[in-house]
């Protein structure tokens, strides 16, 4: 029990680059080796896209059913990463100290920032590879000319849900986190996610197309059923972006 | 010039003055113990010395820098290892240091790191199934594997047995040959086994500090401290 161990002083931090890419791969692994992450990320979607396009209900309006599923599964799928599980996870790392410890390091609190940013991106890119797949044997034909406006929507609602995320995951306790996170999840799912707003009852139309759920959901269904540009759901998103970003920036605490 | 200087350090918590006008040094090779009754202001001062608290007066220096807000190159030469260990629960050890050595651009060995605290057995266990003094030395080894010039370990023997323990004091005291090394413990075998300089804290303030020599005059160290701190045996 006692080979060589480092001592010496020396050295400096890694480029932010390799720090970055570090922490987005480190959370990436975590993201995708976590049981209960991947069931909300990947098998909950999948499943409610599956059973959206074998049955007649809820009504999804006009359209290809399969083709309005899967834009609502892929909004979905958003949510559950960029909102949900990183709610959860940000929550439970601040309990646990996890924050403090990598905020003295290297990598320091931007980096972090930007490490959780880029692993949403690639679980997300992941799971847009998983279930288009599954949408496509189940007769998911999307309209080519409203995959790049589609693209745009994804990132900015990602963009929206994170910064709601981490405003979620740095004011209230690892546990209420938790109970929030999937309480909202599940009232998201009625609010625009998987039903067209256009389809939901009249009161609750223009509250569910002014949610960041309702842009998100409305614009993936404009660009990728009617090859639409959607401007005005990614403006929502842009103030919802802005108005978590602010919050996060001023209220976030970084320890419980 | 010291490694570490606190000067006139004074951090309010809310209404609770968590550490009132504290002043000490700790010098490059060597290992300083601060001792003190629990909510002393042990905890707090390391978190102004980490960067994590912001001094409320006074200020604190870390290699001639202040470490609030200090930048990534600063942040590489400080190993912390904080009282709740602030390890991820989901990941397992071996991944975990070897995420913290890539951070760095020169890191240590983390296989011999991993051997010398006895964490092969544990290296890909879920940190979350770890029991207390397993976690203990996986959160002494990510404030080690960056080879820090200071490191701030806040009471890194807690919860080990006895075995695991003398392993650590070793390694303390090797890690202080080319750095300084601040720790906070309860213990006073630990403070008399590796410490070479002594911060006794007492409800926010400095009660004495020196080597150990010098803070325990020719008296036990527990007995100074009991002087010092008010209470003790009956």
């Amino acid at each position: 029990m006692t080979p060589p161990t480092p001592t010496s002083a020396a050295g400096g931090p890694a480029t932010p680059l390799q720090r970055w890419l570090a922490q987005a791969r480190f959370e990436t692994a975590t993201i995708l080796r976590h049981g209960e992450q991947l069931l909300v990320a990947l098998v909950l979607p999948a499943l409610a896209l599956v059973v959206l396009a074998l049955t007649d209900v809820p009504d999804l309006g006009s359209g290809r059913r399969i083709d309005v599923a899967t834009a609502g599964v892929f909004a979905l799928a958003v949510v559950s990463t960029a909102f949900t599980g990183q709610a959860i996870a940000t929550g439970f790392d601040r309990r646990h100290g996890v924050l403090r410890f990598l905020g003295a390091s290297p990598l320091g609190r931007e980096g972090l920032l930007l490490g959780k940013l880029g692993a949403v991106g690639v679980v997300i890119a992941l799971q847009l590879l998983v279930l288009g797949t599954i949408a496509a044997v189940l007769g998911w034909r999307p309209a080519a000319i409203g995959i790049v406006p589609a693209l745009v929507t994804v990132v900015l609602g990602a963009a929206a849900f994170l910064a709601l995320a981490l405003f979620l995951a740095g004011t209230v306790r690892a546990e209420g986190v938790l109970a929030l996170a999937n309480l909202v999840w599940v009232l998201l799912l009625g609010l625009g996610v998987l039903v067209p707003t256009d389809e939901l009852p009249e009161s609750l139309t223009p509250v569910a197309r002014l949610l960041p759920s309702g842009a998100l959901g409305d614009g993936l269904r404009l660009s990728l059923v009617e090859g639409a540009w959607p401007v005005s759901q990614w403006l929502v998103l842009l103030v919802w972006t802005a108005l978590g970003g602010a919050a996060a920036a001023r209220w976030f605490r970084w320890s419980d | 010039m010291p490694a570490v200087e606190v000067i006139g350090l004074r951090r309010d918590i809310g209404a609770v003055r968590a550490v009132d006008d504290a002043s000490w040094s700790a010098e490059s090779g060597a290992v300083t113990a601060i001792l003190g009754p629990n909510g002393a202001g042990k905890t707090t001062t390391m978190e102004c010395l980490e960067g994590l608290q912001r001094p409320t007066a006074g200020s604190v220096r870390v290699l001639d820098t202040d470490p609030w807000r200090a930048p990534a190159a600063h942040r590489a030469k400080v190993g912390v290892m904080l009282q709740d260990g602030g390890l991820p629960v989901t990941t397992t050890p071996r991944r975990l240091l070897h995420h913290v050595a890539r951070l760095h651009a020169f890191p240590g060995d983390v296989s011999g790191l991993i051997q010398r605290l006895e964490l092969d057995r544990i290296g890909g266990r879920s940190i979350r199934r770890l029991s207390g003094g397993e976690r203990q030395r996986v959160a002494l080894a990510a404030a080690l594997v960056g080879r820090p010039e200071v490191a701030f370990l806040d009471e890194p023997t807690a919860g080990l047995d006895p075995h695991a323990r003398l392993e650590v004091w070793d390694l303390i005291r090797e890690t202080a040959d080319a750095s300084a090394v601040v720790v906070t413990t309860h213990s006073f075998e630990e403070a008399e086994r590796i410490a070479d300089h002594v911060v006794i804290m007492h409800a926010g303030k400095v009660a004495a500090e020196g080597s150990l020599a010098e803070v325990c005059d020719g008296r036990p160290l527990e007995e100074r401290y009991f002087a010092l701190t008010g209470g003790g045996r009956r």
